[in-house]
């Protein structure tokens, strides 16, 4: 078999590679922008939007904003509290959802196909339909934590991170995911004598790689991006997040440049979380590729 | 040890007074603006030195969010003691059940611009330290080349005089627009800035005799005036429409590409640094009805649900002394809510930069519809304004807004009228 490339086969890279520059450059302009205008002065940035200049680091550039965005609010809290409030439930959520999927996956009993069907239903119902209603009931549910027992929920970390802990649609990746797994593997494991909590931590997570991979991006996203509820839910500055904390750069003159510079801050940790389960995204389809 | 007792006593009888006050927590929408939350808690421990019975607690919210936290917070039965509201929304807020009325003492409010008391149902709900007010910004040397009248707060341009200077300056061919309205800004701004406009033409957003409709108000023969007009500005190319952006409203007065800017009083001071002397702060023009401009900003008032409205109540009285609304103003740049407080500014003392827009808001300054009903009419005049411009048809567009309005007017049994 020779390896010599066809004309044609080169006119078709050229053209994939021409088609692949143009959506990395549709996905990569916004960011660039982004970042570029956070060095900008104020007039400066809105003047460079009606021209490339928008996109290129050129003119007045400083430090300026990013100063300025600390001086406006506290965004080292508010990062602190938004990676605390999103890992904890991102790890929650893998671990509860991942074990329900599991059961509704692999186990028999009574109403499993309607309890997943309403499950699912509720993908349907959008959440601000139901704040309102949560936010009634978290107010007055119980709580034991360091001053003992108490009423309310409101400006604490577990309720923006407690209501999240299982959701319709990380379980439903789950099962899909379980659902295409070999039943062989589960079936020897349960022959050697293994438990149905055995079967899970020892067969299916070890294999499960991609879906908890996409599960955790998905979940990431979705935590640190909340703005309705912690809204609703924290009154008290020392438990708010970013995207609540953007809030604080929109004054009557908005500084642009402000505005940027902070939204450039908050987004480091979804890059730096989304870098790090890039690889084990990878790496799980390399090792789980061979079950097949 | 019976010297550590003594100093026990000692300090339990030194702390006695703190102890002794009652906290009042206090939600404001300053949150993002450090000069405003640094005002506002001189205010505050100011106030808690002053007396021993209360001691107000400062929370804060980014504007943005803030309205959408005190509704939360009503749901949730947690609302503070004292609220800031903004004022077009304070009787939506006094219906809704979230505020109560001001105990202040007699004369409290003497020489308070009238835009600054929030009143409904002949009661004082909220109270203002400063306004805004809204101009239009001019230069000089423009309208002098160009051989237009400069208008004075006596003697405004007519609506026949505007629409001339238009046209004169769009035919200089010096400028992209001859007008900027800040069509961007497709929020509050919309009733603010441009339902003053309507009610100079004679229509209004509702009927202010009953609050009951708008029947007539909004599409009468006055209200299409204005809508035809309004459309005009648009499809003359008198002024850049919907889809003009936040940047080239930013920039285009300042560079030179528009002529003239209908603005509020915060941007003034860049303006004023770009043009100097130069620039002029115009008042209204006079549609037939008299110049009017919009009126109310950011006000405090009382929870409803406080267990303590006499000690919020006098906080909001001690905050209205002249010191503080000249500290407000002279941090923020707004409008001081007295005339004695404005000699202690910088800006608004009798020949200061911005004293014009005292004087225009006094003579000018007109309230939007002080009815919980202007909520919901607040959204549907942004939506004609926005559907006139971009050329829908004005008097099915006004009929179809007076409908929505009076559906939800009815739907709320008249909201209380």
């Amino acid at each position: 078999m020779s390896a010599v490339i066809s004309p044609n086969t080169g006119v078709n890279t050229a053209l994939r590679y021409l088609l692949l520059v143009v959506f990395a450059l549709i996905f990569v302009f916004p960011i660039l922008f982004m970042v570029v205008s956070s060095f900008k002065p104020a007039q400066q940035l809105l003047r460079d939007t009606a021209s490339i200049a928008a996109f290129l680091p050129v003119g007045d550039l400083s430090f300026d904003n990013y100063a300025a965005a600390f001086r406006r609010a506290p965004v080292a809290l508010f990062i602190f509290n938004s990676v605390v409030i999103t890992v904890v439930t991102v790890a929650g959520a893998l671990f509860i959802c991942s074990m329900a999927a599991f059961s509704f996956a692999f186990l028999e009993f009574k109403g499993k196909e309607v309890v997943l069907a309403v499950l699912i239903a509720t993908l349907i119902v959008p959440f601000e339909t139901i704040a309102i209603p949560m936010l009634m009931l978290v107010n007055n549910l119980p709580w034991i934590g360091a001053g003992g027992l108490q009423f309310g929920w409101l400006n604490t970390y577990h309720v923006q991170i407690v209501p999240f802990l299982a959701d319709a649609l990380t379980i439903f990746l789950f099962v899909q995911y379980f659902r295409d797994l070999p039943r062989e593997l589960i079936e020897a494991a349960r022959l050697d004598g293994a438990t149905w909590f055995q079967v899970y931590t020892r067969v299916i997570v070890p294999i499960s790689g991609p879906v908890f991979a996409t599960a955790a991006i998905l979940k990431f996203l979705a935590m640190y991006n909340q703005y309705l509820w912690p809204l609703l839910v924290t009154q008290s500055e020392q438990y708010r997040p970013v995207m609540v904390g953007l809030q604080y750069f929109f004054q009557l003159n908005i500084a642009w440049g402000e505005v940027m510079a902070y939204l450039s801050i908050i987004t480091l940790p979804v890059l730096i979380f989304y870098l790090v389960l890039q690889r084990a995204f990878i790496s799980s389809i390399a090792s789980t590729g061979i079950k097949g | 040890m019976k010297k550590l007792a003594t100093l026990a006593g000692i300090l339990a009888i030194s702390t006695a007074p703190a102890w002794a006050q009652t906290e009042l927590s206090l939600w404001y929408h300053g949150a993002g603006n450090p000069t405003e939350g640094e005002i506002l808690g001189t205010v505050i421990s100011d106030f808690n030195a002053s007396q021993s019975d209360w001691m107000v607690k400062l929370e804060q919210f980014p504007q943005g969010a803030y309205n959408d936290t005190i509704v939360a917070a009503a749901v949730a039965g947690n609302l503070p003691d004292i609220i800031d509201v903004d004022g077009p929304n304070m009787p939506n807020w006094a219906w809704a059940g979230y505020l109560a009325p001001l105990q202040l003492s007699e004369g409290t409010l003497d020489g308070f611009l009238p835009g600054t008391i929030g009143t409904w149902k002949d009661q004082v709900y909220s109270v203002g330290l400063w306004d805004a007010a809204v101009a239009m910004f001019a230069r000089k040397s423009v309208l002098e080349e160009n051989g237009i009248r400069i208008p004075t707060l006596d003697q405004p341009w007519t609506g026949d005089e505007f629409n001339a200077a238009l046209e004169t300056l769009k035919a200089t061919g010096e400028f992209e627009f001859p007008l900027d309205l800040s069509m961007d800004d497709r929020g509050e701004w919309y009733p603010y800035a441009f339902s003053p406009f309507l009610q100079s033409f004679g229509g209004d957003i509702m009927d202010r005799t009953t609050y009951t409709t708008a029947e007539g108000a909004l599409n009468g023969d006055a209200a299409i005036a204005w809508g035809e007009w309004w459309q005009s500005l648009f499809t003359n190319q008198y002024a850049p429409g919907t889809s003009q952006t936040a940047a080239d409203h930013a920039t285009g007065f300042i560079d030179g590409r528009y002529a003239l800017q209908w603005n509020g009083v915060w941007n003034a001071l860049p303006a004023l640094e770009a043009f100097g002397d130069d620039l002029l702060f115009l008042p209204a023009p006079d549609f037939g009805n008299g110049p009017k401009i919009g009126a109310a900003s950011w006000q405090f008032g009382v929870s409803a649900t406080s267990q303590h409205q006499d000690g919020a109540s006098a906080f909001i009285e001690f905050a209205t002394q002249d010191k503080y609304v000249a500290a407000f103003s002279n941090g923020l740049g707004l409008i001081p809510a007295t005339a004695s407080a404005a000699e202690l500014t910088e800006n608004y003392k009798p020949g200061g930069p911005l004293a014009v827009f005292y004087d225009l808001s006094k003579a000018q300054g007109t309230l939007r519809p002080a009815t919980p009903g202007y909520v919901v009419a607040a959204l549907e005049f942004i939506k004609l304004a926005a559907d006139i411009a971009n050329g829908a048809d004005v008097a099915d567009t006004l009929d179809a807004a007076t409908d929505a309005i009076d559906a939800d007017i009815q739907r709320n049994n008249n909201y209380g009228f």
